[in-house]
C-alpha cells in the first residue's frame, strides 16, 4: 500500500511493521512524530507493544536494554542531545550485545541550539559498537528499520537507523508500506538463545576480570565484521520479497566515472542533479551513497573508486581538529592500495545550512583544479 | 514427661544466596539480599546498578545468587528494572518479581532521576534501597544518604558532614506510590512480611533497608546486627510503612526508646563528635519520630 508519509512516520511504520514489543523514548524535536504515532499505535491496539514514557533518553535507552535482555523486541529513536545524553546506555547496548534498533534524526550539537542537521551527534557515537544506516528517502528509512532488527538480532549487535533533520524527518515523500504477512515471512520473531529469566538464572555484565572482558569485545568486533555480507544478504532477500535493494553503499553511475562525489544522507540526492548535468557537458561524474558507517564498508567503496579519477568526500560533519569524518574513513580504506585515485576532503552544511547544487559544483570546481589532494580542510559555504 | 519446646521457624527456609560471594565481614547488604530473596523467592529478576552488590554476587562468570541478574548501570536501576518487567511481560512472563536493587548512592543521588520517574509512572517493579549511608563501594566517600557528623574519606573529621540526611521516605511518598517500607537486617521478620506484603501490590514499591557497613562506619563486624537493632529501637532507623503515600504505619512501637549515644559511639565514623553534637543528633531524632508518631495517628 502506497502512502505519503513524512521521514519520521517512515521509522514509526517500520518499528510496526517489524512488531517492536517494547518502545521506551522521551520527545526531542526533530524527533517526537515517530514517537507520537508509535504511542497511539499502542493504545488503539494497531500495535501489541508496551509504551514506556521515560523521564529521560538515559532512561529510554536503559529501559530497551531491560527489555531485550529480557527476550522483548526493543525500539526508540531521538535526536542530537538525546543521542549525547544515552551515550553512556549506548555503549552498554552494544557491550551487552543488545539487538536494539534506534531512530536517530540527525541534530546539530548545541551551543548554539540548533535543531537543524548535520551528522556530529550519531558519528560521535562511532565508537560505541553500534551499526549506523545513513539513510536518503523516506521509504529506505522504513525499510532499513526492518532490515535492521533482522541484521541486528543476527549478530546481536544494536542498529541505528539515521537521516537528516527536516530535510528527511519532516519531507513527506511516497513510501510503499509492505504488508505485515511479508514482513513477518522477512524478520521472524526475536528468539534469544539467552535471556533474563528466573528458569535460567544467570548473571549479565558482572564484575569481568583482565582473563576474559578482552575476549568480550574482540567477539563484538568478530561479530560486527560478520555485517557487511550479511547486510549484502538480508538486502538481497529483501528485494526478493519487496523489490528494493538494501545495500552497504548506493552507487550511482560511477561505474565509468573520472569523477565522484563521495557523500551520506540526502546530501546524495542533490549530487546526483549535478552529476546528471556534468554528464550531459561531457564530465564523466558520479556518486557514491555510503549508507553503511558501521561497520565501514572499506571493501565495497576500495572496489567503487579504485576506477575512478577523482573523488571528492562532502562531509556534514567535523572531527574537531582533524577533518571531515567521512573524509577519514575513505582514505582509510584506500590507503596502501596500489591505483587508488586522490580524495579531495570537503565540509559543507553545518547546523542545516543548505547543501544545494551550487555547493557540489564548487566542490567539483575545487577538485578538478587540482591534482593532489592538500590535507586542509576545504570549506562549502562558510562566511569566513 | 517434660513437654518439649517446640521452635518455629517464621523465615522461609529456602535459600537463594550462596556462600562463596565478596561481602566484607559483617556486611549488612548481604543479610539484606538474603531476607529479600527469603521473601520474594526463586521468581525473581533483578536489576544491580554500580554499589557494593555489583561485586558480592561474584566476578564472571560466577553467581552467588540463583536469581537471574542484570548488572546495569549506575544511574538505571529503575529504569532497567522497568525495562526489564516490559519484556517479560511481553514475552509471557507476568509472574517474575522485578527488583531494583540498588546501594544509596545509586537511590539518593545519581539513580534519583529514574527512580522518580518509574514511581511516577508507577511501574510495576519493586526497588529496594539498600542503605549504608555512603559510597562504600568506591571507598567510603559521602552520599546524601551519609547522616550529619558522620566522617567519610570526602567529609574528613575538620569538614564532617554537616548536612542531614536525605528523606528519601518521603520524596517517595510524594510520588503517592502504592507501597513503601522502612525495613532492618536486625528485623528479618518485620522485613520478610512487608516484602512479601509487597510482592502481592501491583505498582512501584519502595524499600529503606537499613544495612550497617563495619568497613565505612569504621564498627566491628560482628556489631552489625547489634547496630541496626540499636538503630531501630533509639528510633534512629524507625520501622514502619506508607500505603499509598499518606496512610502511615508504625510496625514497631518503642516503649522504651534508647538514646541515640550508645549507637553513635560505637561507630569509629562518628567518634570526633562532641557531646553537644550528639544532643544535637538527638534533638533531631526525636523530633523526627514525633513528626512519624504524628503522621501514624493522622
Amino acid at each position: 500500500m502506497k502512502k505519503v508519509m513524512m521521514g519520521n512516520h517512515a521509522l514509526s511504520y517500520g518499528a510496526k511493521l517489524a512488531r517492536s514489543q517494547v518502545i521506551a523514548a522521551y520527545p526531542i524535536t526533530p524527533q517526537t512524530q515517530v514517537v507520537e504515532l508509535l504511542s497511539e499505535m499502542c493504545s488503539d491496539g494497531t500495535l501489541d507493544a508496551k509504551f514506556i514514557n521515560v523521564e529521560s533518553e538515559h532512561s529510554a535507552m536503559a529501559a530497551c536494554i531491560g527489555a531485550s535482555v529480557a527476550g522483548a523486541r526493543a525500539f526508540t529513536a531521538t535526536s542530537s542531545q538525546g543521542l549525547a545524553l544515552m551515550h553512556e546506555m549506548l555503549h552498554w547496548a552494544a557491550g551487552g550485545r543488545h539487538p536494539i534498533v534506534m531512530g536517530n534524526i540527525n541534530r546539530s550539537m548545541a551551543p548554539g541550539w540548533s535543531i537543524w542537521t548535520d551528522q556530529n551527534d550519531s558519528l560521535s557515537e562511532r565508537d560505541t559498537g553500534w551499526m549506523q544506516y545513513y539513510c536518503a528517502s523516506n521509504q529506505e528509512v522504513l525499510d532499513t528499520v526492518i532490515q535492521a532488527f533482522k541484521v541486528s538480532e543476527r549478530l546481536m549487535i544494536p542498529g541505528m537507523v539515521i537521516l537528516d533533520a527536516f530535510a528527511l524527518s519532516h519531507t513527506y515523500e511516497v513510501v510503499d508500506v509492505p504488508d505485515q504477512a511479508l514482513v513477518d515471512k522477512y524478520l521472524p520473531p526475536f528468539k534469544p538463545e539467552i535471556r533474563l529469566t528466573p528458569s535460567d538464572p544467570r548473571a549479565f555484565g558482572g564484575l569481568t576480570g583482565s582473563e576474559h572482558y578482552f575476549e568480550l569485545r574482540y567477539k563484538l568486533q568478530k561479530y560486527m565484521e560478520k555485517a557487511p555480507a550479511l547486510i549484502e544478504e538480508t538486502g538481497r532477500e529483501f528485494e526478493k520479497i519487496f523489490g528494493r535493494n538494501l545495500g552497504l553503499v548506493d552507487a550511482y553511475r560511477c561505474d565509468d566515472a573520472d569523477f565522484v562525489f563521495v557523500t551520506s544522507g540526502t546530501a546524495g540526492f542533490t549530487a546526483r542533479v549535478v552529476v546528471d548535468e556534468f554528464r550531459k557537458s561531457g564530465l564523466k561524474a558520479g556518486n557514491l551513497r555510503i549508507k553503511v558507517f558501521r561497520p565501514f564498508p572499506f571493501a565495497k567503496v576500495r572496489e567503487v573508486l579504485k576506477k575512478v579519477k577523482k573523488a571528492a568526500v562532502v562531509d556534514r560533519n567535523c572531527s574537531y581538529g582533524a577533518h571531515g569524518i567521512f573524509y577519514q574513513e575513505v582514505k582509510s580504506a584506500l590507503y596502501g592500495e596500489a591505483g587508488m585515485p586522490p580524495v579531495f576532503g570537503y565540509i559543507a552544511g553545518l547546523g542545516g545550512r543548505d547543501i544545494t547544487t551550487d555547493s557540489f559544483k564548487e566542490v567539483a570546481a575545487h577538485a578538478l583544479a587540482k591534482d593532489k589532494a592538500d590535507e586542509e580542510i576545504v570549506w562549502i559555504g562558510v562566511k569566513k | 514427661m517434660k513437654k518439649e519446646k517446640k521452635m518455629t521457624l517464621t523465615l522461609p527456609a529456602e535459600e537463594l544466596m550462596a556462600c562463596g560471594h565478596l561481602a566484607c565481614q559483617g556486611c549488612g547488604a548481604t543479610l539484606a539480599m538474603r531476607y529479600m530473596l527469603k521473601a520474594l523467592g526463586q521468581k525473581t529478576a533483578l536489576c544491580i546498578p554500580a554499589c557494593c552488590w555489583a561485586v558480592i554476587d561474584g566476578p564472571y562468570p560466577y553467581s552467588s545468587l540463583d536469581v537471574p541478574i542484570y548488572h546495569c548501570a549506575f544511574e538505571t536501576a529503575a529504569s532497567t528494572a522497568t525495562g526489564v518487567k516490559a519484556g517479560l511481560e511481553m514475552t509471557g512472563d507476568s509472574e517474575t518479581a522485578v527488583v531494583a536493587w540498588a546501594g544509596d548512592g545509586g537511590t539518593f543521588d545519581i539513580g534519583l532521576q529514574a527512580l522518580s520517574g518509574a514511581a511516577e509512572r508507577n511501574e510495576d517493579i519493586i526497588y529496594v534501597c539498600y542503605d549504608n549511608e555512603a559510597y562504600m563501594n568506591t571507598g567510603i566517600q559521602r552520599s546524601s544518604a551519609t547522616p550529619y557528623g558522620a566522617w567519610t574519606t570526602t567529609t574528613p573529621v575538620k569538614h564532617f558532614k554537616t548536612r542531614p540526611k536525605k528523606d528519601i521516605v518521603a520524596i517517595m511518598a510524594a510520588h503517592r506510590i502504592p507501597y513503601i517500607a522502612t525495613a532492618s537486617i536486625s528485623h528479618p521478620e518485620d522485613f520478610v512480611k512487608k516484602m512479601r506484603k509487597a510482592k502481592d501490590i501491583k505498582g512501584t514499591r519502595f524499600f529503606h533497608v537499613y544495612a550497617p557497613c563495619p568497613t565505612g562506619w569504621k564498627s566491628r563486624p560482628e556489631d552489625t546486627v547489634k547496630l541496626a537493632r540499636m538503630a531501630v529501637q533509639n528510633a534512629y532507623f524507625p520501622l514502619y510503612e506508607i500505603e499509598d503515600g499518606d496512610k502511615v504505619t508504625l510496625n514497631l512501637k518503642l516503649k522504651d526508646k534508647k538514646p541515640v549515644n550508645d549507637y553513635i559511639r560505637i561507630q569509629g565514623r562518628f567518634r570526633h563528635l562532641t557531646e553537644a553534637q550528639v544532643a544535637s543528633i538527638q534533638a533531631e531524632v526525636d523530633a523526627r519520630w514525633e513528626r512519624l508518631l504524628k503522621n501514624c495517628a493522622a
